[in-house]
């Protein structure tokens, strides 16, 4: 029996030759698209994939040094000087004394980037908030300035802007009447650069604070923590910070 | 008797009918009205094509929504392109006066882009309350000293 040739195209014929065209005309797009997306890191949006980590070895952290708190204040230009009891402190030094033993320990405490931050549980307005690489944050947009979140905070992180302030920074806008903490210079991040508190320790040569991404298994912070003991503050709360303590 | 009480009233409506002509005839010509804004130059053109981020027509009516957009986007995604930013508008728009070489304040002087406009239609601004309303001269002390090793830019 003679094979029969249909006048017009079969159904398998016209789905292959769609498939070709429709290929050749999205492809280039696609390619092209992700060619502009990989131009530069400034256009790139963030990824659950990372989560930026701290580790701060207590033994490096020198007592009496303040580079870190400086490099904050000189970052985000905290400098109001109307009531210097109330100024804002994102970043302070904290000292710790065992009453056994008599040792010292000296640590900087700052936000520590909760997994499961309680000033996010408590905002009324959804303006704390956890960035999805686990940068915790507050858009003071919708900021109402109830404070529930400096209650909330076991760190005592966060801090209340009480004073009209002038000349802000362009990359960090901070104004009266909302709450503020460590932003982990989330602008600087966003670049590919590390906060200005571990550039700072860095400089000065004591290297106490190591800063990467500790969802990635090749980085430095990660192996170091894979065989270093380390601890989180009070543990015992499973928020599980951010920020690790080596030494404590 | 009633007669001469309506002409009288007549006269005071024609009187009071003139008097107020007399006060349109005073009212302010154009040369007294608040004056049209004339926002300073920005520094640089965008494009070749076109002076702005968009066509001017489109920045004029909906700068506030790209601008809200664009916050949302760099608060939660991290985007930081300058094209929609604030801070960008503001490097290339707010200059600094060609006399005395200082940026105009926000607050006091109607040479500053966004008030000459603003106040002109008296809509308040609310973002440099918190934000940035000169470009920043300070020189930033710490330098990016250690690039991250998994820097996004490597990706």
């Amino acid at each position: 029996m003679n094979e029969e040739i249909s006048p017009t195209p079969n159904r398998r014929d016209f789905l292959k030759t769609t498939a070709i065209v429709a290929g050749i005309t999205v492809a280039p797009g696609v390619l092209l698209y992700g060619v502009s997306q990989a131009k530069s890191p400034d256009d790139q949006t963030i990824t659950a994939k990372k989560r930026w980590g701290m580790l701060i070895d207590t033994n490096k952290c020198v007592q009496g040094c303040n580079e870190c708190v400086n490099a904050c204040i000189t970052e985000h230009g905290i400098s109001e000087n109307v009531r210097p009891d109330i100024t804002s402190q994102w970043i302070r030094k904290v000292g710790l004394r065992d009453k056994q033993t008599g040792k010292e320990y000296s640590l900087p405490l700052f936000c520590q980037h909760c997994e499961h931050p309680p000033c996010v549980d408590v905002c009324p307005t959804g303006a704390s908030f956890k960035r999805v690489d686990g940068i915790v944050l507050v858009d003071k947009h919708i900021c109402i300035g109830c404070r529930y979140c400096m209650m909330a905070c076991p760190y005592k992180a966060r801090s209340f802007v009480h004073e009209t302030l002038k000349n802000q920074k362009p990359h960090s806008p901070r104004g009266k009447g909302t709450v503020e903490a460590c932003t982990f210079c989330v602008h600087r991040i966003d670049k590919g650069q590390s906060p200005a508190c571990v550039a700072a320790c860095q400089k000065s040569g004591h290297k106490a604070m190591l800063f990467g991404d500790i969802k990635d298994p090749n980085s430095e912070i990660s192996k170091k923590l894979s065989h270093v003991s380390s601890t989180a503050l009070r543990p015992d709360m499973r928020l599980n910070p951010g920020i690790r303590y080596q030494g404590l | 008797m009633k007669v001469r009480y309506l002409l009288n009233i007549l006269g005071k409506l024609c009187l009071g009918l003139l008097l107020s002509l007399a006060v349109n005839a005073n009212e302010p010509t154009s040369m007294q009205r608040v004056p049209i804004p004339d926002p300073p130059k920005a520094l640089e053109n965008f494009s070749t094509e076109q002076p702005c981020v968009e066509p001017i027509d489109i920045i004029r009516r909906n700068h506030g929504s790209l601008l809200k957009h664009r916050r949302n986007d760099t608060m939660y995604r991290g985007v930081r392109t300058t094209q929609y930013s604030l801070a960008a508008c503001i490097n290339c728009h707010v200059t600094p006066d060609a006399i005395t070489g200082n940026y105009p304040s926000i607050s006091q002087d109607s040479e500053h882009f966004c008030r000459s406009c603003h106040s002109y239609v008296a809509v308040t601004i609310d973002c440099f309350q918190c934000h940035a309303s000169k470009p920043d001269t300070s020189v930033n002390v710490i330098n990016s000293i250690n690039i991250l090793d998994t820097s996004r830019a490597s990706q």
